[in-house]
C-alpha cells in the first residue's frame, strides 16, 4: 500500500500530463469535422512528434535544474544538415542519419563541457550557443531547400500495419531506449540527486558532473532525432530562426505542463511528452472550433501562462512564509 | 583646501580603483580590444562620426538593458522582451495615429503598455511565486498573440509621431543625437535609483538573499513587482525609440534584442544569479555588443558567420571572466 502510495507520488506529475492530453485530445477528436479518423491521428501524431522529441530533450536537462535554449536551433541545425546528407542509396542514408545525430551528440556535448567545465550559467551559454547553432544552420542553408530519402521520410511518417502512425512508434521506442535505462543508471539516478540538491548530491559521492554531462549530451541528441523528423515531414531544410525559437519556447511550456518541476528533480520525460502532445491538441483545438487562426497565438499563450500558473497552487500549502523564497 | 582634503581624495581614489570590479575592467579593455582591431581594418573605426554613430545605435539596446539589469539583480530574468518591444513600439504608433491628442500621448501610452506587461510579469514572479523565466516566457507569447490579432499579422500602418522620431533621430545638441542624451538620462536614473535610494538597495539586498531581505523588513514581493514593471516600462521605451528610428513599427522588431540585451548585462559583471553588478558595467556591456555587431557586419562576413563568431565571443569573454564562483 505504502509502496503504491510513493509511487503514486513520484508520477502525479507525469499521470496529471496523461490525464490533460486524454481530456483535450477526446474534446479535439469528437469535434473534428472530418470524425475521428486514423488518418485525422495520423496527422495530429506527426504534428506532435517533434516537439514531443524537443520536449523530452528539455526535461532531460531541466531535471538537472540546468535548463537548455538551446534545443530549438539545435532543431534547425539537424533538419539543415539532414536536407543534405539524409539522401541518395540505402547505405548513404544510414551513414547521413548517423552523421545528423552525431551533429546532435557533439552541440550537446559542447553545452554540457561549456556549462560543466566553464561554470558558466546554462541559461547564458545555451543562448550563446544556441546563436552560434544558428549561425552553421543559415551556413548549411541560407535559403530553404535540399532534399531527403523520401522512401525513409515516408516509411517514418506513415502507418504501420495501416493503423499506428509511425512517428509515435519511433517516439515510443526513442522513450524506451534513451529515457528508461537512463533514469535507471547512475548517471540517471545521480541527475535527479544534482537537481534535487546538489551539495547533499556532491556530498554522497554521485557522479555530478557525469550526470549533467550526458543531460546536455542526450539532449543534444534526443533535438537530433526531432531535427531528423522535421526534415521527414518537410522534405526540406530551413534556417527558419522563429521556428527554431518556438521550439524552445515550446518544450518549456511542454515540461511545465508535464509536470517536470524547473527546480529540478522532479518529474520524467515521459510527463514532457504527454506534456508536449497536450501542448500541441491545445493549439489544434481552435482550427476545429473554427476560429480565425490569427487568435491561435494568442490563445496558445494564454494557455500557457493558465498551465504555468496551476503551479502557483502550492503556495496554499505553505505553512511559514518564508517557504516562500525557498 | 588643505593637503588633507587632498589626500583624502587621493585615497578615495584608490578606493576606487580597489573597489573597481575586474569584469567591468575586463570588458573595456575588450572595447578598446574591438577598437584597435576595428581601426586596423579601416580607419573610419576611430573617426567621431563613427563612434557618436555607434553610440546612438547603442542608446536603444542601453535602454533595453537597464530594464534586463534591474530584473538580472534580483536573480531573476525577463525573457519578455522581443514583445514587449514590438508591443510599445506598436502601440505607440497606434495612439499617435489619433490626432493631435494621440501624438501627445503616444509616448506615455507605449511605456504603459510595457509597464502593464511587466506588472503581469511582477505579479506572477513575486505573487505567485512562478519562475521568471516561465511566467516571462508566457507573456512574452500573450504580447505577441495580442499584437498579432491587432495587426493580422502584417507590418502596421500607422507611422511614428514626430516626437519619437525627434526622440531617436534629432539633435538638440549640436553633434549629440538625441537618443544618446536619452540612454544618458536614464543610465543617470538608473545609477542614481540603484545607488541612492532605497528601492535600489532592496533589489540588491533580496538578489543576494531574498529570505535574509524579507527577515529585514523589506516588502520583497512589492520591490519585485516595481522591477519587473520598471523592467517593462523600460523595454517598452527602447521599442518606442526604435519605432522613431526607423518611423514605424514591425513585427519582431524586438527578436533582436532579447540575447543581446542579457549578454550585455552579463558581460558588464552584474552577476547572473543576482545581488552584484554595477550600472557601469552594462554601459560597458552595451558598447561592447554593438561594437562587436557593427566590426562584424562592416567586415561583411554573412549573417551565418555573424552569428557564429557573436556567440562564440560572448561564450569566450564569458569564460575569460563571468566564471561562476564555486
Amino acid at each position: 500500500m505504502t509502496e503504491w502510495r510513493y509511487w503514486f507520488s513520484e508520477q502525479r506529475g507525469t499521470l496529471l500530463a496523461i490525464g490533460i492530453f486524454v481530456a483535450m485530445f477526446l474534446i479535439y477528436a469528437t469535434n473534428h469535422p472530418a470524425g475521428f479518423s486514423v488518418n485525422m491521428v495520423q496527422t495530429a501524431a506527426n504534428k506532435a512528434t517533434l516537439l514531443a522529441f524537443v520536449a523530452m530533450a528539455q526535461a532531460i536537462v531541466v531535471i538537472t535544474a540546468g535548463i537548455d535554449l538551446s534545443v530549438g536551433m539545435i532543431l534547425t541545425l539537424t533538419n539543415c544538415l539532414a536536407s543534405w546528407i539524409v539522401v541518395g542509396t540505402a547505405t548513404e542514408t544510414a551513414l547521413g542519419v548517423i552523421g545528423v545525430l552525431g551533429a546532435g551528440l557533439l552541440c550537446g556535448m559542447i553545452n554540457g563541457a561549456v556549462v560543466i567545465f566553464g561554470r558558466l550559467q546554462p541559461i547564458v551559454t545555451t543562448i550563446a550557443t544556441g546563436a552560434m547553432y544558428y549561425g552553421v544552420a543559415l551556413f548549411l542553408r541560407p535559403n530553404p531547400g535540399g532534399s531527403v530519402n523520401e522512401t525513409l521520410a515516408d516509411a517514418l511518417t506513415g502507418r504501420l500495419f495501416g493503423v499506428l502512425p509511425t512517428s509515435l512508434m519511433a517516439l515510443a521506442v526513442t522513450a524506451l531506449v534513451i529515457w528508461v535505462p537512463y533514469s535507471r543508471s547512475v548517471v540517471g539516478r545521480a541527475a535527479f540527486a544534482t537537481g534535487s540538491s546538489e551539495v547533499a548530491a556532491y556530498m554522497s559521492g554521485a557522479p555530478i558532473r557525469a550526470a549533467k554531462f550526458t543531460a546536455y549530451t542526450l539532449a543534444g541528441l534526443l533535438s537530433a532525432i526531432g531535427g531528423l523528423f522535421l526534415t521527414f515531414f518537410s522534405y526540406t531544410g530551413e534556417a527558419a530562426y522563429a521556428s527554431g525559437n518556438a521550439y524552445t519556447l515550446f518544450s518549456i511550456a511542454a515540461v511545465v505542463l508535464g509536470g517536470v518541476s524547473l527546480m529540478g528533480g522532479r518529474g520524467s520525460a515521459i510527463g514532457a511528452i504527454f506534456g508536449a502532445l497536450a501542448f500541441r491538441t491545445i493549439g489544434d483545438l481552435l482550427f476545429v472550433f473554427d476560429f480565425d487562426p490569427l487568435w491561435q497565438p494568442l490563445f496558445q499563450g494564454l494557455v500557457l501562462m493558465l498551465a504555468v500558473s496551476i503551479g502557483a497552487f502550492g503556495l496554499v500549502r505553505v505553512r511559514n512564509r518564508l517557504e516562500w523564497f525557498g | 583646501m588643505s593637503d588633507a582634503t587632498a589626500s583624502r581624495s587621493v585615497q578615495r581614489g584608490t578606493a576606487m580603483l580597489r573597489r573597481l570590479d575586474p569584469a567591468v575592467a575586463a570588458s573595456f579593455g575588450c572595447i578598446l580590444l574591438l577598437l584597435l582591431l576595428g581601426s586596423l581594418y579601416s580607419r573610419s573605426f576611430l573617426s567621431p562620426e563613427y563612434l557618436l554613430q555607434q553610440l546612438k545605435v547603442a542608446s536603444f539596446l542601453g535602454v533595453i538593458a537597464t530594464g534586463m539589469m534591474l530584473v538580472i539583480l534580483l536573480g531573476q530574468i525577463d525573457l519578455s522582451v522581443p514583445w514587449v518591444v514590438t508591443s510599445g513600439a506598436m502601440m505607440a504608433c497606434a495612439v499617435a495615429a489619433h490626432g493631435t491628442i494621440g501624438a501627445v500621448i503616444a509616448i506615455p501610452c507605449g511605456i504603459l503598455c510595457g509597464a502593464a506587461i511587466g506588472i503581469v510579469n511582477g505579479i506572477g514572479v513575486a505573487y505567485l511565486r512562478i519562475p521568471s523565466m516561465i511566467i516571462t516566457l508566457a507573456t512574452n507569447a500573450v504580447a505577441q498573440g495580442l499584437m498579432v490579432a491587432y495587426t493580422g499579422g502584417f507590418a502596421p500602418q500607422d507611422a511614428a509621431s514626430r516626437a519619437m522620431r525627434y526622440l531617436a533621430t534629432g539633435n538638440a545638441v549640436p553633434g549629440l543625437p538625441n537618443a544618446v542624451l536619452v540612454w544618458a538620462v536614464v543610465g543617470a536614473a538608473a545609477i542614481w535609483m540603484l545607488s541612492r535610494t532605497t528601492f535600489g538597495r532592496s533589489i540588491y539586498a533580496i538578489g543576494n538573499r531574498e529570505q535574509a531581505a524579507y527577515l529585514s523588513g523589506i516588502d520583497t514581493r512589492r520591490v519585485t513587482m516595481l522591477a519587473f514593471a520598471l523592467s517593462g516600462a523600460l523595454s517598452a521605451f527602447g521599442g518606442v525609440l526604435l519605432a522613431g528610428y526607423a518611423s514605424k513599427a514591425a513585427q519582431s522588431m524586438g527578436d533582436a534584442y532579447l540575447l543581446p540585451s542579457i549578454a550585455a548585462v552579463v558581460l558588464g559583471g552584474t552577476h547572473i544569479l543576482g545581488g552584484r553588478g554595477s550600472y557601469l558595467g552594462t554601459v560597458a556591456g552595451v558598447v561592447l555588443i554593438t561594437l562587436l555587431q557593427s566590426i562584424l557586419s562592416v567586415m561583411q562576413i554573412s549573417e551565418a558567420g555573424r552569428q557564429l563568431i557573436y556567440g562564440a565571443v560572448i561564450i569566450l569573454m564569458l569564460l575569460i571572466y563571468g566564471r561562476q564562483k564555486t
